[in-house]
């Protein structure tokens, strides 16, 4: 040890250390060498994004301009994209008919088309489950269900986001990337949102989808009206849910799953106005909600005709 | 210098003269030693450049590279997060009994502990950052100019318990560290209560990392008052098992002397939390089997496979079987005696544990899904890689806090001995 030190110059051991110290960091650079590509499609206003809640009405018209640009570069799709505000007065509620729903998952696959879903994984806010008749135990329901629809033993009950008033996705999320809004429905800033999947785990209602890759979507396919906290194509790593169409609703227009249902069995309207088809159901019809144990006071009811 | 200081320490040399001494010298002991040293640091190095590379590639292209999916959305990063939570809270293990009871064995070895809990809750951060969908928003969490959702978010809490116990941590023994190179006595004003802190916040982490899943309605079978309790029972029997290892690993490749009372109490700890543990884990299956009913899937699943899936039912016995073996092995009296039985006892209480509150705690909180479908999950190669570069990386931090600590700590390296070399 002490002759080492003693020497003039550099000492072997320093030597070798010294080699040892280069290679590592050419190791290291080799290891986050990959990180490069990503890092080149990130941009520092993205970055610096903050939170829509944060977001001046300037602010908001630059960065709705710069994902429209964004789109057209990554997808090659024209799209304009805007942020409808909820209306004062409205609270939006859903019931869906579980005597007349046939199973037949139009609902879910306009959903995927609206909503700008990746297309290899078929993803779509709604999963429609098959149930035996005399049991509402969804443990006795399946999804992936084949043959022709209706089944004689069988109902079918399409599950999505229940837009709780107590949401306990909203509770748990970390960063405020989702809440609640004043017209009733949940929703997340994918700008903001950091991709734990803690919202995901807390969801009784299995409402929640992560974009696990960044989606793929053909240009002709991209539905091109967009909402900034609704169907705007996502980017890679965060958490996204039904918004009710936030686009098409707020605007006076009805969610893409009633359009496509080919029953009748989807009722969406404002549960504030008494004069509502939504309230019309409520009150003269035998509804209840899912997994009311938990108290989470769904805005998404069933009901049966008789 | 014209004379060698006779009396240590120099009155004269400050802290503004000492401290980068010392820092500078920590510096040099972490990067010297013998061939075994450098061909266990150059392997964990490599396995830590793996892991890093894997998880670029995972960054680069999102999530989708690992098995993880919207049904089963945490996997084995999650696992070994919850697991390293454990390791760090049983870090403090040691203190208990050296500061509580006044064990002068302990006193001597009690900072081992403490550097483990520092290591493990790196890796805990680290496994935490691998597991998000968008690690370059990490900002988005910082109070102030980011948004915390404090003190709603259970996460929030998890990360200001968690940083708190690296903070608490890392003030202990750099203090104690730091006066013993100076040849001080450490001021008890300055550590003691933040010693009695630690023991306070050791429970805290664990607990709250228990809430965390413990909270959500939506999954039965997490949400039962026992988690935290059995959190707490597994994590003293998991880091008093490291600990053991570490005192026999230092013992065996080292000339430091490790007392037999420090490793004679461990054990007489594990005796008792395996044991816990385990009547723990008895209360809980017979809850789950004896009533029945739906809730109950989550748990035959793990247990016994549900409608023909079955991925975690091998683990999950082979984890009950360790730990029974380990308990068995812990009751012998003369256990401390026998290096070679004990070491077998903690490897098998360590790996039972790591099974049990890793993959068996947190996949079969999502197997059956909340609307009762069954999407298996068997972590890839990346998340391997990943989760082995964060263990060699922790390995690293605790084999170097060791390499430094153990020479300052048995008064080889000092300041004193310093300024005579220089002289």
């Amino acid at each position: 040890m002490t002759d080492v030190k003693k020497t003039s110059g550099i000492s072997r051991r320093t030597a070798v250390k010294g080699i040892g110290a280069t290679l590592g960091a050419a190791a290291f650079a080799k290891a986050i060498a990959p990180l490069t590509s990503w890092a080149a499609n990130q941009s520092i206003d993205e970055f610096l994004q903050k939170h829509y809640q944060e977001l001046t009405p300037a602010q908001m018209q630059k960065v709705l301009k710069r994902l429209e640009e964004d789109t057209k570069k990554d997808y090659g799709a024209e799209v304009t994209i805007t942020d409808p505000k909820p209306q004062p007065g409205v609270k939006f509620g859903y019931a869906l008919n579980l005597s007349i729903c046939v199973g037949c998952r139009k609902c879910a696959q306009a959903c995927h088309v609206e909503n700008n879903h990746d297309r290899k994984s078929g993803n779509s806010y709604i999963r429609v489950l098959e149930m035996k008749k005399g049991s509402l135990d969804i443990e006795h329901g399946k999804v992936d269900y084949k043959g022709p629809v209706p089944k004689s033993d069988s109902f079918y009950m399409p599950v999505q986001c229940q837009q709780c008033d107590n949401p306990p996705c909203v509770d748990v999320c970390p960063v405020e990337a989702t809440w609640k809004e004043k017209d009733g429905i949940v929703a997340v800033d994918y700008n903001w949102c950091i991709g734990c999947r803690y919202c995901e785990a807390a969801c009784p209602y299995h409402a929640r989808r992560f974009n696990w890759t960044k989606p793929e979507i053909p240009q002709e396919e991209i539905t091109p009206v967009q909402g900034y906290l609704s169907n705007r194509v996502r980017p890679q790593g965060v958490m996204e849910k039904c918004t009710f169409c936030m686009h098409k609703t707020r605007n006076g227009e009805l969610p893409a799953c009633l359009q496509a249902c080919p029953t009748g069995a989807r009722v969406f309207g404002n549960l504030l106005d008494p004069e509502s088809e939504i309230r019309w159901v409520l009150e003269n019809k035998r509804v209840f909600v899912l997994k009311e144990e938990l108290g989470t006071k769904p805005s998404f009811y069933y009901f049966f005709d008789e | 210098m014209n004379k060698p200081a006779a009396t240590l320490p120099p009155p004269h040399l400050s802290h503004l003269n000492s401290y980068p001494r010392f820092i500078w010298r920590m510096m040099v002991l972490a990067t010297e030693g013998n061939w075994l040293f450098y061909a266990w640091m150059i392997g964990l190095s490599a396995v830590a450049l793996v892991g890093l590379n894997a998880w670029a590639i995972q960054v680069t292209n999102g999530m989708g590279v690992t098995n993880m999916s919207d049904h089963v959305s945490w996997g084995l990063y999650i696992a070994n997060f919850t697991f390293m939570v454990g390791l760090a809270a049983g870090g403090v293990m040691m203190v208990i009994p050296a500061y509580l009871y006044h064990d002068d064995d302990m006193h001597d070895v009690v900072i081992i502990g403490e550097l483990l809990a520092i290591a493990a809750i790196v890796m805990c951060i680290g496994f935490v950052v691998v597991d998000l969908g968008r690690p370059d928003r990490v900002w988005h969490m910082l109070p102030g100019i980011g948004k915390f959702h404090f003190p709603v978010s259970m996460l929030t809490w998890d990360v200001i318990v968690l940083n708190g116990y690296l903070l608490i941590n890392l003030h202990i023994c750099g203090y104690l560290l730091y006066q013993r190179y100076r040849g001080r006595r450490p001021n008890p004003k300055i550590y003691v209560p933040v010693v009695f802190l630690s023991i306070g916040w050791a429970i805290s982490i664990h607990t709250v990392t228990a809430f965390l899943y413990q909270g959500l309605g939506g999954r039965p079978f997490w949400n039962t008052a026992l988690l935290a309790p059995r959190f707490l029972t597994s994590a003293f029997v998991s880091g008093p098992a490291f600990i053991i290892l570490a005192l026999e690993a230092i013992r065996y490749l080292s000339s430091y002397k490790v007392g037999d009372g420090a490793i004679r109490i461990l054990v007489n700890i594990m005796r008792v939390t395996i044991l816990i543990n385990l009547l723990m884990l008895a209360s809980e299956v017979f809850t789950e089997f004896y009533t029945g009913g739906s809730h109950t899937a989550a748990a035959r699943y793990l247990y016994f496979g549900l409608h023909g899936f079955d991925a975690l039912v091998p683990w999950i016995w082979s984890s009950i079987v360790l730990t029974l073996l380990a308990a068995l092995l812990l009751l012998c009296p003369k256990v401390h005696k026998h290096p070679v039985m004990l070491v077998t006892a903690c490897c098998f209480a360590f790996a039972g544990i790591w099974i049990e509150k890793g993959m068996g705690l947190i996949i079969p909180g999502f197997i059956p899904s909340t609307l009762h479908e069954i999407v298996e999950y068997t972590p890839n190669g990346i998340e391997w890689r990943i989760s082995a570069g964060i263990w060699a990386a922790g390995l690293m931090i605790y084999t170097l806090a060791i390499r430094v600590a153990m020479p300052i700590f048995s008064g080889e390296v000092s300041l004193k001995k310093d300024i005579e070399d220089h002289a």
